[in-house]
């Protein structure tokens, strides 16, 4: 009933844990490669008939028509990846920014936190929330903008008529809004974790604090800032639910953000449901593209990270 | 030592008890369940909020059979039934002569309700839009791409009709909706069978697709100027304005319960009961129509299922059709009811 005497017996056991620990640790981690690779081979396994039969005209070929049993999916690549594009056009600058104003000292901490707040509870908004929100509040607005830009623009191809309501624009403004706590929460810990030496170097030489922001905090904080954009651009290309909802999933080829279009997700979850035989496999074979095209994005993330972490290596 | 005894012994007896009451409200929970014939099917998306509905209601008639439809999609219930990991399917397309030979058992189909599908469109202040066949085909086909083409102005001469693009709506993702639509569109344009075809997913060369009949609804509801085709039911709940469609002896036929309940009394059912009204003849008949159908096996081995299904389907076929208007579908016309009842028979 007293206390252990003999404190080192007691420790015994807990000394052989750590490699039980690592054990653990080591299969989950072999678990999740292999989950990755199953879900590959599968994806493989069910395209096969496809790959087949189309081989790479598939990603060239512009024809979906599932009941002449004619695939191709380059307008949905297209639409996939320029909606994504246009959605970090405009969530970049608007995230960085309210990244700025969050880690600079613009503002009292309590209403700098509460603004961090509302802004990443914006990831906490379910996806089909958005494509409702969407339809009823963006659409009306865009077609606006739409019928306004083909009055006036349309000399520009990518502001050629006629403007519909449902379309790549409409889609990017509301995939922008979705990646903004993205792209918002992993800057600002960028920009937080610039060294206060680096900010108080910069004052103490006499630099404004545009200077100071522009000449040192954001050049130290590029990697964080790229690797938020990278992963934001991964997010906006596999979003399904909000943009099969807005984009208009068409499969017409056209230069007009104005027009609908069609992304790879958004034609998976469209088409999954009633599908048979080679539109089955079809299909699949577009999830592995766009498995490709989400790896290759994430590959050129990684490679500009290391660029951008060598390049600051000196100041950090 | 005497303490850790006494609590040992408590510790004991309150687990004991526990564990007691937790097998008897298991037991409570488990055992109702255990006498319910539990009933499961899949298939076509179309008529599931009335399968559902069946399921709910009947379960008050005969509370010892639980039903459990899901709506999984034509294609899939079909391959479900095929597999035989459900004891029904659901299909808008019926089964082909192809898939019903993968049935060992065989196969019984019946038609369980019935659907129309309208041209809805947005246009204030037109009502009563009148499109002839050559008018339907064009729209989709993108040949009439004006709301003042001369070939609409020619059917509704004192409507007011705007020069503005016709936007055309339709549904993006694979339906047994799209496939009767297409279906009747090839029947009356040789075009449109030849460029675009029939099926339950198609590429057409003009407009915006939304998914599901509500996508579709919403795509018109937003912009003014759009037409899309939808099923009857959504486009009655939703307010939206439904077209006179021109039918095989030229007259223009307004959707309703009524008009459809016609042209399904109209048909005449082969004895595999699997037929479509796809371009119906009579003057009053309207013309984008079509039956749903359940999909039984000839055989069940285990006969307190088989009674309970045919129980259901049958309580369907009679009672149950009283639910059909109230969500947009077309109640059965007596005459097909007696066929899909003498269907029923035939299940054993």
């Amino acid at each position: 009933m007293s206390a252990p005497e003999n404190s080192n017996d007691s420790f015994a056991p807990f000394q052989s844990r750590p490699d039980l620990f690592r054990l653990l640790c080591q299969a989950a981690s072999v678990l999740t490669v292999l989950t990755l690779g199953f879900i590959i081979y599968e994806i493989i396994a069910a395209a096969w008939p496809a790959i087949q039969k189309f081989g790479f005209d598939f990603l060239t070929n512009s024809a979906w028509v599932p009941n002449r049993d004619r695939f191709g999916v380059l307008p949905f690549i297209l639409g996939t990846i320029v909606s994504s594009l246009v959605a970090i056009l405009m969530a970049c600058p608007l995230g960085l920014a309210i990244a700025l104003f969050l880690s600079e000292n613009f503002l009292a901490a309590p209403v700098r936190q509460t603004v961090r707040f509302v802004v990443e509870m914006l990831a906490a908004i379910p996806s089909v929330v958005y494509g409702l929100w969407g339809m009823f509040v963006i659409i009306p607005i865009s077609k606006a903008f739409g019928d306004w830009a083909v009055a006036h623009l349309s000399a520009i191809p990518i502001f050629s008529g006629p403007a519909y309501g449902n379309s790549l624009l409409t889609a990017s403004i509301v995939l922008a809004i979705m990646i903004l706590p993205t792209i918002t929460a992993i800057s600002r810990n960028a920009l937080s974790a610039v060294p206060k030496t680096l900010r108080e170097g910069a004052y103490a030489l006499g630099a404004t604090r545009w200077e100071a922001i522009f000449g040192v905090i954001l050049p130290t904080a590029a990697p964080g800032i790229v690797a938020a954009t990278i992963l934001a651009l991964g997010r906006a290309m596999g979003e399904t639910m909000a943009v099969a909802m807005l984009i208009g999933n068409s499969s017409r080829l056209s230069w007009s953000i104005l027009s609908p279009s069609g992304t790879l997700a958004g034609l998976l979850a469209n088409q999954f449901g009633e599908a048979q035989d080679l539109q089955v496999n079809s299909l699949m074979y577009a999830a592995l593209v766009l498995i490709a095209i989400t790896l290759l994005v994430n590959l050129i993330g990684e490679a500009v990270l290391r660029y951008t972490q060598k390049q600051t290596a000196g100041i950090r | 030592m005497a303490n850790d005894a006494v609590f040992a012994d408590s510790f004991m007896k309150i687990t004991t008890s526990l564990l007691l009451a937790l097998g008897l409200s298991l037991t409570v929970l488990v055992t109702p369940d255990a006498h319910a014939q539990q009933i499961s099917g899949a298939g076509a998306t179309f008529p599931a909020p009335l399968y559902q509905r069946w399921s709910v209601e009947f379960n008050k008639v005969q509370p010892g059979v639980k039903v459990n439809y899901q709506s999984v999609g034509s294609g899939a219930g079909v391959k479900n039934f095929i597999q035989g990991v459900v004891d029904f399917g659901a299909s808008d397309a019926a089964m082909n002569d192809e898939e019903i030979a993968k049935v060992k058992q065989g196969v019984v189909m019946i038609p369980a309700t019935a659907g129309e599908i309208v041209y809805a469109y947005n246009l204030p202040g037109v009502t009563n839009l009148k499109l002839s066949r050559e008018v339907m085909a064009g729209i989709y086909l993108g040949t009439v791409t004006k709301w003042n083409d001369p070939l609409i102005v020619k059917d509704n001469p004192e409507a007011n009709l705007p020069s503005s693009p016709i936007q055309v709506a339709y549904r993006s993702d694979g339906s047994g909706t799209t496939f009767v639509f297409t279906q009747h569109l090839s029947a009356i344009s040789a075009k449109f069978q030849k460029d675009i075809g029939n099926d339950k997913s198609v590429t057409f060369p003009v407009g915006v697709g939304g998914k599901g009949n509500e996508g579709v609804t919403a795509l018109i509801k937003q912009s003014p100027g759009t037409i899309g085709y939808v099923e009857y039911g959504y486009a009655k709940d939703s307010g939206l304005a439904m077209a006179l469609l021109q039918n095989k002896s030229g007259n223009f036929v307004a959707p309703s319960i009524e008009s459809g309940m016609a042209t399904l009394a109209h048909v005449q059912l082969p004895e595999n009961l699997r037929t479509w009204p796809v371009d119906p003849a009579e003057a009053t008949d309207y013309p984008i129509a079509s039956f749903t159908w359940l999909l039984l096996y000839k055989k069940y081995p285990d006969a307190a299922k088989l009674k309970a299904l045919k129980d259901f389907i049958s309580w369907s076929l009679t009672e149950g059709q009283n639910f059909s208007q109230e969500l947009g579908y077309i109640p059965l016309p007596s005459s097909v009811i007696k066929k899909s009842k003498a269907a029923l028979a035939t299940v054993e």
